[in-house]
């Protein structure tokens, strides 16, 4: 089955580690991620000015070009190209003046008024493909490993383009139980990582770094399962910063959800682009015996 | 601007300039009918240059229009071939918002047109050291971070004298794909009119460039042939056949030209002359 997947640009450069594994895994899932021809970036953070519609002209041109494409539905990778694509998908659904102004300015020769649907790949996992047979297709259980999933924001607010409950999300849970790993709840689960904070005050970032860290270190976790590379970015610099000034601080590896999703499926450590970990996870998967491919990965009914 | 043309530059400050106005300029108000004592062959049609109003024979390009009303042009003009990007030209036509773009030298004048010419745009070229440079997408983004300020409005594709998708490939910078940045932008004659209309402020043709140029360098396969013939050349493979040349007495040497064998059109790649012996 082929899904119109739109990448991001940073899954095409910074975060290749969170694209390649994916791509990867859903083949041996018989699901095709299959990019739309032409995107562009879907405008990085949504913008929350009432009259800023300039912002929106991004997001809404690539869903105008998935529905001139025939596309109905839309799978992203990155959190934050879900949240912006998402969030624009509802503008345009809602409100009428600005729809029309959007569609007149856009000058694609096509009116768009939220025609697709916009999904997260792990909204595809639980929904299209299923937790049951994701689990009957592990090769190699993450039996021993004991990970904090952590969502971040944007996976989950605002609540009308949330992929799971805000409060109380399960989902990347029951990913990681279906992945045979050991989930471990933590209270900062969904708390922010500092986001562009990074930009404005690069020097609070540590701080948020270590509310998050501390709290899955102390329920026992041995590493952070991430979706964003935003996430990723902002806690591994905060490691860092942290490891710096203060002895104390235990560093925490930090993976990508589809690194985790590949391993288990015996696809090996060559699609998972390790190199490009800040949090690097590769000595923890050695040691929990996790960094060999299995042989025969065959597409169901393949 | 060379010496040579600053030497022709007229005295007055302003580029363009009208010496003599040949067509009849008329006040914008006061449409004068065409005189029917000029006899001029061919139909003259109203025009606006920079919103004075001309009358030219149709037919003729913008740029030759420009300088049948007067013009001298000293910059705006170069290769009269549509392949140099130095006549980059605007107008609009009335009853119609759309803003129009064309090379004055390619574009035949139509009745109404306003025009005005942009052969130049302000656009900082990033300074690099080329041997330096990789083809990692990071080399790019440190030259010209402006690229991450695009909101995708699409407004330099529509400025393309080329039809290059302008956007696409900004966006194709942006993920990192050199390849497809320097195919999308192949027919980029950098006339800059993209430029002068981005949004974001950004130089989108001095980025291609830079992207053909690292994809040219360190992207595409070297081609192994040509260095054996330049091997071949250095080593004086041709000489004799040159020194041959130049001993041919000069009617010979048209004979030659004329009677030369030339390779048709849409021939394959085998293709070989009857003659081999210069092979």
């Amino acid at each position: 089955m082929s899904l119109a997947y739109y990448p991001g640009c940073t899954l095409k450069t910074k975060a290749r580690n969170l694209e390649e594994p994916a791509v990867a895994s859903m083949e041996a899932l018989g699901f095709k991620l299959d990019e739309v021809p032409r995107w562009n970036c879907c405008g990085a953070v949504y913008s929350l000015a009432d009259d800023d519609l300039i912002h929106q002209v991004a997001p809404v041109r690539n869903l105008v070009r998935v529905k001139k494409a025939g596309e109905t539905k839309l799978v992203t990778l990155c959190a934050f190209c879900l949240n912006t694509l998402k969030r624009a998908n509802l503008l345009m659904k809602q409100d009428v003046d600005k729809r029309n102004t959007i569609n007149s300015f856009i000058d694609e020769g096509l009116d768009y008024s939220g025609e697709v649907e916009v999904v997260h790949l792990l909204e595809v996992l639980r929904d299209d493909v299923g937790w049951d047979v994701i689990s009957h297709m592990v090769k190699l259980p993450l039996r021993e490993l004991r990970v904090a999933p952590y969502y971040g924001c944007t996976l989950l607010r605002p609540r009308e383009v949330a992929i799971d409950s805000a409060e109380d999300p399960t989902i990347l849970r029951d990913f990681l139980k279906a992945l045979g790993a050991r989930p471990i709840d933590f209270p900062e689960s969904t708390r922010c990582c500092g986001s562009y904070e990074v930009i404005s005050n690069p020097d609070d970032i540590p701080e948020y770094t270590r509310a998050i860290l501390d709290s899955a270190l102390n329920h026992g976790a041995e590493a952070l399962v991430l979706t964003c590379p935003l996430c990723d970015y902002n806690l591994a610099r905060g490691q860092k910063e942290l490891v710096k000034k203060n002895s104390g601080f235990r560093r925490m590896p930090l993976i990508y959800f589809t690194q985790l999703l590949a391993l288990a499926l015996g696809l090996g450590p060559q699609v998972c682009h390790f190199e490009l970990n800040h949090g690097s996870p590769e000595s923890l998967l050695r040691e929990k015996n996790l960094l060999s491919a299995v042989e025969n990965v065959r597409p169901i009914g393949g | 601007m060379s010496a040579k043309q600053t030497k022709r530059k007229p005295a007055t400050a302003a580029r363009h300039r009208a010496r003599k106005p040949a067509a009849t300029a008329v006040k914008e108000e006061k449409k004068a009918p065409v005189r029917e004592e000029k006899k001029i062959a061919a139909k003259l049609i109203p025009i606006y240059i920079m919103g004075k109003r001309y009358e030219i024979p149709e037919g003729l390009t913008i740029m030759k229009a420009m300088e049948y009303a007067g013009y001298i042009l000293i910059r705006g003009c170069g290769c009269r071939g549509g392949t140099c990007g130095a006549c980059g030209t605007v107008y609009r036509k009335p009853g119609d918002y759309k803003l129009q773009v064309a090379l004055a030298c390619q574009k035949t004048v139509e009745p109404d047109m306003y025009i005005a010419q942009i052969p130049f745009f302000p656009a900082n070229r990033a300074a690099y050291e080329f041997a330096g440079l990789t083809a990692a997408p990071e080399e790019i983004f440190k030259l010209y971070p402006e690229l991450f300020r695009c909101v995708a409005c699409n407004s330099c594709t529509k400025a393309c004298p080329q039809g290059i998708e302008v956007m696409d490939t900004i966006s194709a910078l942006k993920q990192g794909n050199i390849t497809g940045a320097a195919q999308l932008s192949f027919d980029c004659i950098q006339c800059g009119l993209c430029t002068s209309r981005c949004f974001g402020e950004l130089a989108q043709y001095h980025m291609f460039q830079l992207a053909r140029r690292i994809y040219g360098a360190r992207i595409v396969p070297r081609a192994e042939h040509l260095a054996g013939m330049v091997k071949a050349v250095n080593e004086g493979k041709y000489d004799r056949m040159l020194d041959q040349l130049k001993r041919i007495k000069e009617d010979e040497l048209k004979r030659l030209y004329q009677e030369r064998e030339v390779e048709p059109m849409g021939a394959g790649e085998d293709w070989k002359p009857k003659d081999t012996t210069y092979l």
